[in-house]
């Protein structure tokens, strides 16, 4: 399981590229071996040429592809289960409400049993899915936001500005990300907030640079020298200019972002490092792990649904990716 | 040799950017101590049950945690200049030597896991990029998906279900039988079965991701020239794979490799608890129980360098392998 | 004796168009036969398609392939695969990219020896120094461990010639083998081919868009267009007088045809329009670009016809040119009588 590096891995030569583009390197001079480059999936911050976005285009693109479209659906069951489950499940779903260990289907009042303290694991598993949404979209949007802000001015700046940022991302890029995670939430103390800004807090630098390269790629072109002529403020450029461009990558690590913080939050819970007043798919496979050998379905229900969620999410990731880099989607 | 002459150029690339990241991330993590609630005095206060202010302060002298930050910030450099990561209460020992003690099987784990990863995800990518846009391709592809969705500490609940619970082949878990007197090849054999459960849960992950990077490595460069000329030369469809394609796809392979150790620590965290393997991760997973940030941030630290240290092995590996890279500066 | 390679009423397939189509050809050994023709006439598939090396979504729909008695277009792959570097090698276009760049020359150029011969990793090596001292590498005990990036194009294109040539293969393709490279550069390793063919006493099948290559090296030429051959003849007879529209506008579009005349003398001509798709069912090719195109022309694809010895021609409308002043059967009756699809008759040779 990679926590850290879940969005990162798939861009291959997002890495390369970033490795070419640290200071010492030329910046924008592919490297020496630049035919061999890893074109992942998700090599969408190499386009070197820079097409006008065609929505229509990609939209049509990615209701064809049946991967995104299932991707779609599931992504919705589970949204619709977060937000069935305070009608459904007025109760506190942490709450003893009916005999310990029932296994699914046992009692018709419990489809999915009990666990060893009674409660329901259906309850759990939905009251779960808002957890890992909300955990998941609200860090991704933070990272995001911070990973495209220090992103922008590096690649908008240059220079020294630019080392500095770079400099910093790469210190992130070295503490594996897991553990910083598990260090800056056993310090703050485990709460719902407290997971949001520390899953923000390891994502961030590979947004940075992933926009860092994007914007140097766009920076130089045509119409970004137009508006500069025209006297427009650098924050007008960057936003209204730079920025629309550099979109359908970051649009496509978004995605891949919200899976990996599902996937960190569910192993921090896991372990324990969650807020204990909320019930989380991660903590319900910690507390049903202790009865693995008599009631494993305890741990493989909680764990399906990680896996469905983070699936999803992955599917629609390939979709955007696919819909949004014509280029690639034709070497498939 | 200019092979020689690449991987010093290399090294001595990777090494003057290498230095200012490793301070940095000595300066985070002397930070990150400074932020955790309570400190060494308080948790061995707490273990003694009781203390009184002045047996406190004592024991905030006796550490040095009394002094102002600057100080403590040289002091720590001082003490990881001389390979001193601090003491721990918890352990009652020194955090570098607790750390040493639970490294190797650490680096034993997540070293079969790539191993494991590498070998399976090229074999597959190999498959995918010969059936490319066929079934074989489109089902491996969804399977890869899968893997790549999989929380490895589930997976790895499930296999000691099924493994060890269910049919009994394997055990659930530890670092090999206790007292074992067993040596050689049974000695091996031994530690062999304990490593298979964990290291297929790490590694299944990285197989994903290796599978796809390697079918698309493996594409591009099947559809350069020089493969057509090595088919020209009579060779088989085999030997035109390993001797020509599957070395030209291996670089940017390499690389991630190398960035995907920091993930793979991460991973081999989780891993390890599920499987109460004796290493950094249990570690850790103690230190957090206990709250003990000085282990905590000595395993951070020490897994930062190790990262690093496996980036720069990357770097080296890839000048090795690709001689074009001589002529960057 | 039946000549070193025989191709008969040779089509290539993709699946949505026959770039290659019904072409018969032979190869005497010893001999340079040069196939000219632009862009798009499928002569770089026919020479992929007599090596078996067509991109995987072509195949060889019809028409055989003899060589040393045996027809390449059946064999099993596995038999395909000693005929390669063996007995047929290829020399490729683009010697920037042909090489693999992992690999150093030596091991490159012992690949072949080592699978073919059975040589072993130090007499691969030695025979490579030799060979790279054969395409006329300077210091080959140094070159031989160089890896293929330390090199010009033109060393390269050398290098990959020292490759084809290792197993003493008894016909050599060159695939525009120095349209990639200076004009400087395009003589030397021309002239390095032309004695390599004759010490080596291989065959060559040159494969270019030059004409200027043509009338130097060559011993004869087919002229192809649109998937099909149109014409054949020895390059004097050909530069001439050609026949075939298509080739007297390819000569036309020529500076260096006629070395004693210069561009200023006269415009060079250009073809109007565009290589006609290869899909077309009915007719000749080149009729919709054909200043002497007539109606009959659209009807129904010539046949190559013989005009005058060691010459075909698929064109009636030029060999009823040609042949005015004596007195011949009328257009429509040279169209009927030579369009019986596949009949394509050998020159004697």
């Amino acid at each position: 399981m990679s926590l850290s590096e879940t969005a990162d891995a798939r861009s291959a030569a997002t890495v390369a590229r970033a490795r070419a583009l640290t200071p010492q390197a030329p910046a924008d001079v592919p490297p020496e071996w630049s035919n061999v480059h890893a074109p992942d999936a998700r090599k969408a911050a190499t386009r070197s040429v820079v097409r006008p976005p065609d929505r229509r285009r990609a939209l049509r693109a990615f209701l064809r592809n049946p991967n995104a479209l299932v991707g779609v659906l599931l992504l919705a069951g589970v949204a619709l289960a977060a937000l069935l489950a305070p009608a459904l499940f007025p109760g506190d779903p942490l709450a003893m409400v009916g005999r310990p260990v029932l296994w699914p289907a046992q009692n018709p009042r419990f489809p999915l049993g009990t666990d060893r303290l009674g409660r329901d694991v259906l309850a759990g598993l939905m009251h779960g899915a808002r957890v890992s949404l909300a955990i998941g979209f609200a860090a991704t949007a933070f990272a995001l936001t911070t990973g495209v802000a220090v992103g922008a001015v590096a690649g908008y700046c240059g220079g020294r500005i630019d080392a500095a940022l770079v400099k910093l991302v790469e210190i992130f890029q070295a503490v594996p990300g897991f553990i910083l995670l598990i260090v800056l939430v056993a310090i703050a103390q485990p709460s719902t907030l407290t997971l949001v800004w520390a899953i923000a807090l390891v994502s961030w630098p590979q947004v940075a640079r992933l926009t860092r390269a994007e914007v140097r790629a766009v920076r130089a072109k045509e119409f970004v020298e137009a508006a500069r002529s025209l006297g427009y403020g650098h924050g007008r450029i960057i936003v209204r200019e730079i920025l629309p461009n550099a979109l359908p990558p970051i649009i496509v690590t978004a995605s891949v972002m919200v899976a990996t913080a599902i996937l960190m939050e569910s192993a921090l819970a896991f372990m324990g490092l969650s807020d204990p007043n909320v019930v989380s798919w991660g903590s319900m496979i910690g507390s049903g792990r202790e009865l693995l050998r008599t009631a494993w379905p305890l741990t493989a229900i909680p764990g399906l649904a990680i896996v469905v969620t983070v699936l999803a999410l992955n599917l629609l990731g390939d979709g955007l990716n696919d819909a949004l880099n014509p280029r690639l989607s034709a070497e498939r | 040799m200019s092979a020689i002459s690449r991987l010093a150029k290399a090294l001595r690339r990777a090494l003057l950017s290498a230095v200012p990241t490793a301070l940095g991330v000595v300066v985070l993590s002397f930070l990150l101590l400074q932020l955790a609630p309570g400190d060494a005095a308080d948790v061995m206060a707490a273990e003694a049950g009781s203390a009184t202010e002045e047996t406190m302060a004592a024991l905030r002298a006796s550490f040095g945690l009394d002094l102002p930050m600057l100080e403590r910030l040289l002091a720590y450099l001082w003490g990881l200049a001389h390979f001193s990561l601090g003491f721990s209460p918890r352990f009652n020992m020194p955090v570098a030597e607790l750390i040493a003690q639970r490294l190797p099987g650490t680096l034993a784990l997540m070293g079969v896991s790539l191993a494991l990863a590498l070998v399976i995800g090229l074999a597959l990518g190999a498959v995918m990029s010969a059936f490319a846009g066929r079934w074989p391709d489109r089902a491996l592809s969804v399977v890869a998906l899968l893997f790549y969705s999989i929380p490895g500490f589930w997976i790895g609940l499930m296999l000691i279900v099924l493994f060890a619970v269910k049919l009994g082949w394997l055990p659930s878990g530890g670092g090999g039988a206790i007292g074992s007197a067993a040596t050689g090849l049974d000695g091996v054999l031994d530690r062999a079965r304990y490593m298979i459960l964990p290291g297929v849960s790490l590694a299944l992950f990285y197989v994903a991701i290796y599978a796809r990077l390697a079918r698309a490595a493996m594409l591009e460069v099947k559809a350069q020239d020089f493969v057509r000329t090595a088919a020209a030369k009579g060779l088989s469809p085999a030997a035109v794979t390993l001797g020509h394609v599957l070395p030209n796809a291996l670089s940017p392979i390499v690389t991630m490799a190398g960035l995907h150790f920091g993930g793979l620590m991460g991973g081999a965290v989780v891993v390890e608890t599920v499987y109460s393997w004796p290493g950094l991760g249990r570690l850790s997973y103690e230190a957090v129980m206990s709250r003990d940030f000085s282990v905590l941030l000595g395993v951070l630290l020490l897994s930062s360098l190790l990262v690093m240290a496996a980036n720069v092995t990357a770097d080296l590996v890839q000048a090795w392998l690709d001689p074009r890279l001589e002529r960057a500066s | 004796m039946a000549a070193l390679l025989e191709v008969d009423r040779l089509s290539v397939a993709f699946p949505t168009a026959t770039p290659v189509r019904e072409l018969s050809f032979a190869v005497e050994r010893g001999e340079t036969l040069a196939i000219v023709g632009e862009s798009g006439s499928g002569k770089s598939l026919t020479a992929l398609a007599l090596m078996r090396l067509l991109p995987p979504a072509g195949r060889i729909a019809s028409g055989s392939v003899r060589f040393g008695g045996e027809d390449l277009a059946r064999l099993d792959e596995r038999a395909m695969r000693r005929v390669r570097g063996a007995e047929i090698a290829m020399v490729f276009q683009e010697p920037m990219t042909s090489l693999n760049p992992l690999k150093t020359l030596g091991a490159q150029i012992g690949e072949a020896l080592r699978l073919h011969e059975g040589l072993s990793r130090r007499a691969a090596r030695a025979r490579a120094i030799e060979l790279l001292d054969l395409v006329r590498i300077p210091e080959p005990h140094r070159r031989v461990d160089d890896y293929p990036h330390r090199l010009s194009g033109g060393m390269r294109q050398r290098a990959m010639i020292a490759i084809a040539v290792a197993c003493g293969p008894r016909l050599l393709i060159a695939d525009e083998p120095t349209t990639a490279l200076d004009v400087t550069i395009q003589a030397q390793v021309l002239a390095l081919l032309d004695r390599l063919r004759a010490e080596l006493s291989m065959a060559l099948l040159l494969i270019t868009h030059d004409l200027g290559v043509v009338a130097q090296w060559a011993d004869r030429v087919i002229v192809m267009y649109a998937g099909a051959k149109v014409e054949e003849a020895s390059p004097h007879v050909l530069f001439e007088r050609p026949l075939h529209p298509y080739a007297k506008g390819l000569l036309a579009a020529s500076p260096r045809l006629e070395t004693t005349r210069h561009y200023r003398d006269g415009p060079l001509t250009e073809i109007p329009g565009s290589i006609g798709s290869a899909a077309r069912e009915r007719g000749c090719a080149f009729a919709p670009r054909c200043p002497e195109a007539v109606s009959a022309c659209r009807a129904q694809v010539p046949a190559l016809t013989f005009a005058g010895e060691d010459r075909l021609v698929a064109c009636p409308v030029a060999l009823h040119t040609e042949s005015r002043e004596a007195p011949s059967p009328s257009i429509a009756d040279a169209i009927s009588t030579s369009s019986r699809r596949g009949e394509v008759r050998r020159p004697v040779l």
